[in-house]
């Protein structure tokens, strides 16, 4: 007897759903041995890392602050990878959009209007999605594989960043410190709430909702989906390959240039050298999880967001590393891309005789 | 009765008992029943899906037989892998040839046999085997250099090296031009004449007459008929294939012939593709009311000519090619479209369908730019019209006879000719002044390719301008008004179809036109 798996005459649906949510219990499973095999209580973990950040208002407001930039970014990154195009580096075009949004206030920090807020929200969409037509440019110019060069650029924007705030645009009353002014009134979000709830949330969920309408209902997201999924039908179509990759670049670029500015113009207040725990690269994850669906992203996000404020709840509880968010991140990941395999394929036992055939009709 | 079976196996070499394969609860084979005699040449007979490579699968070892038994000379044997089949001494060649194009003739065969094979000098064996043969192959020859019919001979003469017993042969003159497959049946006379078997397997009943003396019809999995294909005629072969006698596609002549809609003027075109054709001072024209074929083997051009013509590749910068009277090498397919053209590609699958999507996503693929139905299909902000949609879906399965699971199916589930009649109906249902469709009845079954031969003759009839491009003859003698020849990216001049015979045209294919129209050129 003998495992093996075999090809589905069709995909899946009730796999695709369910994928998902077998991927998070292989998770949590997962890290409940991690916990044991640290010597931690593996069950009070698991409660402090996933229920516990949502039984305080205090700490669901922070999970859905941090669903914020997650779910901007995610839902162009669904799209982008829907496209087939792999735009890896939304976490330097978040960068780009934050710098790119900071000119106002910290070179005209006394043009004080709603104009302002709205000026600096344009500027953050425009600088990342500029940024995002790097690699497009390079890859529908001169082939390069945008994977590796959207990557690369995140250290270049990073770095950016890191010089700005330490040379031109260091606040002069700043003691020193590498950060930027602080941006005051009109350069900053509306908050309610206990402070930290702000006007990025409305933006994030209102951009999901709009791309999950026009991916399921357009002809632009009929075009995504043909271009990623038969791209010599789509040139039947009439569409153009060239055009997408320029064209999700530009959408997934700018959304994350969006959420960067929203975190500097947001929770963060002013531009200082890490704006961002990896957002751009855990929302690769969310697009992942979300099923490259705007709407899935939604629920996928707050599932993130809630992986590093748990991350942050085991390390103040039981003195564990905060770098366990990661490994959850990356272990989800890693089980969601394993767990799709059963979408298009299923598991069979057969006998050593069946086996046979199978080898030969493989060959 | 044990003296009969005794007889048999001196001269039964492969027989088949009670055979058959399901896939889950489809029955692609259903208790079959058949002898291979040695030294004759016999032909499996059979629409597409009848269960002709269902059959021949489970022979060279590639499938496993649900239930019944395979003998061979006369000793019950399990084939369990295309390897065994080769040392019991089965040989297949393929109707899609495995080949690697930047390698030689020899390096190719090499990498096909089994290491016991491989000593030697391969290259004087090859060289030899293929004379003795009739099959002239250079096994210094790079194979991208070659034309479908020696790639084909590469194929024979790997078998043949292996001195098979057996040789199973699918579809071998489809890619053939009339004097290639001539050379073909010689040498298939000359293997059995020394005492080898051939299955044949083909759907063209003229040649099944020339050189099989066994026939074995198969209908849905069935074993329906096994007769002399000396005492049949086409017609009777093609009714027992069918079930019933196939409809007759008629054509009207004195059609009345008028403006030219669509014109190729010295078009030329270097090819972006790694072995692919370049397109050489191409001259053509197609006046409203006329269906004019392009002949030829695949692979000479076609593709390119097609692509060019429907505007997946653009030439901004060129004055080739004219749509109703405006040049077009700069627009867009979908511009050509709103211009009044229809176009169909030769691959139904992944490229005029997507598998995954349904019937409707299917339409919006071809007929989302150009207002030709009741309002736009595409609604910009507001969506796409699905109710339009639907409807365009239910007239075309109603006009073209798509059958189908569910009104909105995907296009995975719809069997091959039923597909190509939904891509079909899909352009016609446009009503386009100018068509271009390639391969229109490719591996279609009998029913399913007249009723689109009629379609497209209708279509014509009410003056618009057709291009064909096809490599079965039969279909373009049945639906052309004219014809012209294509080889090695060199077009033919045009000809009225009753003043050309099939060997004119196969001369044609082979190339006997490319110098006229290298020296008009120079």
């Amino acid at each position: 007897m003998q495992l093996l798996l075999e090809k589905r005459a069709q995909a899946s649906g009730v796999m695709n759903l369910f994928s998902p949510l077998l991927a998070i219990l292989l998770t949590v499973i997962m890290g409940g041995i991690m916990f044991s095999a640290m010597g931690k209580p593996p069950l009070t973990a698991l409660y402090i890392y996933f229920i516990d950040p949502l039984t305080s208002w205090w700490s669901v407001e922070e999970v859905l602050v941090k669903a914020g930039p997650l779910v901007l970014i995610g839902a162009g990154l669904a799209v982008c990878f829907k496209a087939n195009v792999w735009n890896i580096g939304a976490e330097g075009q978040l960068t780009a959009g934050a710098l790119m949004g900071a000119i106002i206030p910290v070179m005209w920090g006394d043009w004080q209007s709603p104009l302002g807020l709205l000026a600096m929200l344009v500027l953050g969409a425009l600088g990342g999605a500029l940024f995002g037509l790097i690699p497009a440019w390079l890859k529908t110019r001169f082939g390069v594989n945008e994977i590796l060069t959207s990557l690369m650029l995140v250290y270049i924007a990073q770095l950016l960043l890191d010089w700005v705030v330490r040379g031109p645009w260091k606040d002069p009353h700043g003691y020193n410190f590498p950060k930027s002014v602080s941006f005051e009134g009109w350069h900053q979000l509306p908050m309610w709430g206990d402070g930290r709830m702000h006007l990025g949330l409305v933006v994030s969920l209102v951009a999901a909702l709009i791309l999950f309408w026009v991916m399921r209902h357009t002809l632009k997201g009929f075009e995504i989906s043909v271009v990623g999924s038969a791209p010599r039908a789509g040139a039947f179509a009439g569409f153009s390959q060239k055009k997408m990759v320029w064209f999700c670049f530009a959408l997934s670029g700018g959304l994350a240039g969006l959420a960067g500015l929203i975190e500097v113009a947001g929770p963060i207040g002013q531009l200082q050298p890490h704006i961002s725990p990896n957002y751009g690269f855990t929302a690769i994850i969310v697009a992942f999880l979300g099923r490259l669906n705007p709407m899935g992203v939604i629920f996928a996000g707050l599932l993130l967001a809630i992986s590093y404020i748990g991350g942050e709840g085991v390390q103040i509880e039981l003195g564990i590393s905060d770098k366990t968010t990661q490994v959850f991140q990356g272990m989800l990941l890693f089980f969601i891309l394993m767990c799709d395999t059963l979408i298009l394929y299923r598991f069979k036992w057969v006998s050593a005789k069946t086996t046979e055939y199978n080898k030969v009709s493989a060959s | 009765m044990l003296k009969n079976t005794n007889n048999n196996s001196q001269t039964t070499l492969l027989q088949v008992k009670n055979i058959s394969k399901k896939f889950g609860d489809f029955y692609a084979n259903d208790d079959l029943t058949l002898s291979i005699e040695m030294g004759k040449v016999h032909a499996l007979l059979g629409e597409n899906g009848a269960g002709k490579s269902t059959l021949v699968k489970m022979m060279y070892g590639a499938l496993q037989p649900t239930s019944g038994h395979i003998f061979w000379q006369g000793k019950q044997v399990s084939i369990t892998s295309p390897a065994h089949a080769r040392d019991l001494g089965i040989g297949m060649v393929f109707q899609h040839f495995s080949l690697f194009e930047a390698l030689t003739v020899v390096e190719n065969i090499s990498l096909a046999l089994p290491p016991s094979l491989r000593k030697g000098d391969l290259s004087q064996r090859i060289a030899d085997l293929s004379h003795d043969y009739g099959l002239p192959l250079n096994p210094a020859a790079l194979v991208a250099d070659l034309s479908v019919g020696e790639r084909q001979r590469i194929e024979i003469v790997r078998c043949l090296l292996q001195q098979p017993k057996l040789l199973i042969m699918d579809e071998p003159t489809a890619v053939l031009t009339p004097q290639e497959a001539q050379a073909l049946f010689a040498t298939l006379r000359r293997l059995v004449e020394e005492g080898c078997a051939v299955l044949y397997i083909s759907h063209r009943l003229e040649e099944v007459k020339q050189i099989c003396q066994d026939a074995t019809i198969l209908r849905h999995g069935k074993l329906v008929a096994e007769v002399d294909p000396q005492l049949e005629t086409a017609a009777t072969l093609a009714q027992l294939m069918v079930g019933a006698s196939v409809h007759e596609v008629k054509r009207d002549t004195n059609n009345d012939v008028g403006a030219v809609l669509l014109s190729l003027t010295q078009l030329s075109q270097v090819s972006s593709a790694p072995f692919g054709v370049d397109l050489l001072a191409i001259d053509l024209q197609v006046r409203s009311g006329e269906i004019v074929a392009i002949a030829g083997v695949a692979g000479n051009g076609q593709g390119e000519l097609f692509s060019v013509v429907s505007g997946e590749q653009m030439n901004p910068d060129q004055h080739f090619i004219s749509i109703m009277g405006q040049v077009s090498d700069g627009l867009n397919i979908n511009q050509r479209r709103c211009l009044g053209a229809a176009f169909v590609p030769e691959e139904r699958m992944g490229h005029g369908a997507v598998e995954h999507l349904t019937l409707t996503d299917n339409i919006l693929l071809s007929r989302h730019a150009c207002n030709d139905t009741a309002a736009s299909l595409d609604r910009g902000w507001l969506g796409i019209d699905r109710s339009q949609l639907a409807l365009l879906n239910k007239n075309i399965g109603r006009d073209y006879d798509v059958r189908k699971s569910k009104e909105d199916a995907t296009a995975a589930s719809l069997s091959g000719g039923n597909l190509q009649k939904f891509v079909v109906g899909r352009e016609l249902n446009r009503k386009p002044k100018v068509l271009v469709i390639n391969q229109p009845t490719w591996g279609v079954d009998a029913g399913a390719a007249a009723l689109i031969r009629q379609a497209v003759i209708d279509l014509s009839r009410q003056g618009s301008a057709i291009l064909i491009i096809s490599q079965d003859l039969d279909e373009i003698f049945e639906l052309a008004d004219s014809i012209a020849v294509m080889s090695r990216g060199q077009l033919s001049t045009t000809y009225a179809a009753g003043d050309l015979s099939r060997e004119d045209i196969g001369l044609m294919m082979a190339g006997s036109h490319e110098n006229h129209a290298i020296q008009a050129g120079a």
